[in-house]
């Protein structure tokens, strides 16, 4: 049985309904992301749990407890801000031992508390100060304690890193995904980035317009995106228009190049499809194995450092691919005439 | 060229500053000529030595206090429950505070009269005590429309919805929300709205003349009308409360340890 239960949720606001039929088991200690674009619903969804909002219909439960109608301070939920939220007039150790003033905890438990906590986000010497003397992510780790501290039953992230600058961004979520597996503690992370959240994620929920459009662990989301809506919105997409030669046999011709998908697929034959394709998943070259063949003429270069974005032209689509940079093989030149390759399984077939 | 227009900034200050402060000079200077033919402190040494002076001193500070705490419990959280919850009846808050500007304190004292007077059904003002809370209560009302924009001002510097949240989240309940995190964030606006207060009280007239009670605003017209230069000498020392009143403001908030002013 699911640690949160949410079913069947729906929020509407007036007559906008920002979250539709939304159903979503987490386990015990799971990590799951809610990714999308702006106004997609996966913060309203985040709220919701977090009692800040109340569900339109459906129910929420945790641990097999109705909370759908309990206010949020009686939830025994932790969040963090994407504002960090911390209390001014408090300092980081008060801040921290907020939650755990307010639950009635005896004085030298609440102070064993904080020196833990502090000593597990890495600041075990700022207990002292006041918020606005720390830096960003000092603010959003004394945040994280913070949460952390009254022991939750959920964990809500609602894009607590958006804030922060790129490279205290990714040290930081390194930090919350190992506190998160050391504590157990069944956490949501709300963001709209992609990177984020695969880094980090369990599972993620990838919403669109107020529905999950999927469920699932990164690799899956990745690499074979249910809906063209997810194969758009996670990761870069080379998108093809191709005639359907053969359905059985798979087969399909984009401009004069016949290519065989090694899967039989449901459509009519004759019929135009839609490819996608990861730039990683197109070689330059005929590589062995990758026997489905383009001929492209080179658009574009750009030399990134580690790795080289090709862009090419193949029978009126542009396509984007990535390669190593090597010393010994400089890149095409723009305008000249290659042949890219790729794997007849890495073409993932778009709905329409 | 930078030179030049700080001169001209320097004169535009001097020019502003004489404005406002020779007439309170001229008064300062005739407020010591109590005696014949020298300057001397006589007039304030009669002021600080009447009795009814610290007495009526003394009740309108007591008031002043209790009508601060009355504001205070009405508007900070009326103004945090508008801004939170229901944004939209700004407008109409804001309206309503701005009433007693409109509206002059004879028509509200005489409503209180009509409204409490001891044939009533509430009889406050067959009691002292009872007069004394209609007194405080319009007190409270006149200075409405300053504290009321004062909170409201202290509210909009900080992001009340997401720490109300977070200390929602971590189990807080109203009363916590505004009396731990809420007011001590606003203390500077509130205690900027309670020297208003202050001031309005310490000077008011209409409703303690008109409900009979020994303050300080019918003392000074008392005053005014049956002295020389105690009137003067007496404005002198109502501006010196008014002016501390400020610097305390400036205090509080060099002294608060949590704002970046105390670096």
């Amino acid at each position: 049985m699911a640690y949160l239960d949410l079913a069947n949720l729906e929020k509407s606001f007036g007559p906008t309904r920002v979250v539709r039929d939304f159903t979503l088991a987490v386990g015990k200690g799971e990590f799951v992301s809610l990714l999308g674009p702006s106004g997609c619903g996966k913060t309203t969804v985040l709220r919701m749990v977090a009692g800040f909002e109340a569900p339109t219909a459906g129910s929420i439960r945790i641990d097999g407890q109705p909370v759908t109608d309990l206010p949020p301070n009686r939830r025994q939920i932790g969040m963090v801000f994407q504002a960090y939220a911390l209390f001014p007039n408090l300092t980081v150790a008060e801040n921290v031992a907020f939650g755990l003033k307010v639950q009635g905890v005896a004085r030298a438990e609440r102070e064993a508390r904080v020196t833990e906590m502090l000593r597990l986000i890495g600041l075990p010497d700022l207990g002292g100060r006041y918020p606005f003397q720390l830096s960003g992510g000092q603010q959003q780790r004394v945040a994280l304690a913070r949460a952390l501290a009254p022991r939750p039953r959920v964990l809500l992230l609602d894009e607590p890193l958006s804030a922060l600058d790129a490279k205290v961004r990714v040290s930081l979520r390194s930090e919350i995904r190992a506190i998160q597996r050391d504590l157990g503690i069944t956490t949501i992370f709300v963001t709209h980035d992609q990177e984020e959240a695969m880094s980090i994620s369990d599972r993620i929920v990838v919403m669109n317009g107020g529905i999950a459009e999927q469920v699932g662990a990164p690799f899956q989301i990745y690499n074979r995106p249910a809906t063209r809506f997810v194969a758009q919105f996670v990761g870069t997409l080379n998108t093809l228009a191709a005639r359907l030669l053969d359905p059985g046999q798979g087969t399909v011709a984009v401009g004069d190049a016949v290519l065989s998908l090694d899967r039989p697929l449901e459509r009519p034959a004759g019929s135009t499809v839609t490819l996608a394709l990861r730039p990683e998943a197109l070689r330059l070259g005929h590589v062995p194995g990758h026997d489905a063949v383009l001929p492209a003429r080179i658009a574009e270069v750009e030399f990134l450092g580690s790795v080289i974005r090709v862009r090419a032209e193949v029978g009126g689509n542009m396509l984007s691919l990535d390669t190593f940079n090597r010393a010994d093989a400089p890149p095409p030149a723009p305008g000249s005439l290659v042949q890219l390759s790729a794997a007849g399984r890495d073409f993932i077939l778009l709905d329409d | 060229m930078i030179r030049s227009t700080r001169l001209w900034s320097w004169i535009a200050f001097a020019l502003g500053a004489a404005y406002f402060l020779l007439p309170l000079a001229g008064m300062f200077e005739f407020s010591l000529r109590a005696r014949r033919g020298e300057y001397s402190f006589q007039a304030y040494r009669n002021v600080l030595g009447d009795p009814q002076f610290l007495a009526t001193f003394g009740y309108s500070v007591l008031m002043a206090g209790f009508t601060i705490v009355l504001g205070v419990l009405i508007v900070a959280p009326t103004a945090f429950w508008v801004r939170l919850k229901l944004p939209g009846l700004r407008p109409v808050i804001e309206f309503v505070t701005l009433l007693p500007l409109v509206i002059p304190p004879i028509v509200i004292v005489f409503g209180y009269i009509r409204l409490y007077n001891t044939s009533s059904w509430l009889p406050l003002t067959g009691s002292a005590l009872g007069t004394d809370f209609l007194l405080m209560c319009g007190y409270a009302t006149l200075s409405l429309p300053y504290m009321y924009r004062a909170v409201d001002t202290g509210l909009r510097t900080i992001d009340i919805r997401t720490l109300t949240e977070a200390a929602q989240s971590l189990g807080a309940g109203w009363i916590t929300i505004l009396g731990r995190l809420i007011l001590p964030n606003v203390f500077v606006a509130v205690m900027s709205g309670a020297f208003l207060t202050f001031a309005i009280v310490i000077g008011e007239y209409v409703f303690a003349a008109l409900l009979n009670r020994p303050a300080f605003g019918p003392y000074m017209v008392w005053m005014g009308s049956n002295k020389a230069y105690e009137p003067a000498a007496l404005a002198v020392i109502a501006f010196s409360v008014t002016w501390a009143c400020m610097a305390l403001i400036q205090l509080a908030t060099r002294f608060q340890k949590f704002t970046k002013a105390s670096c």
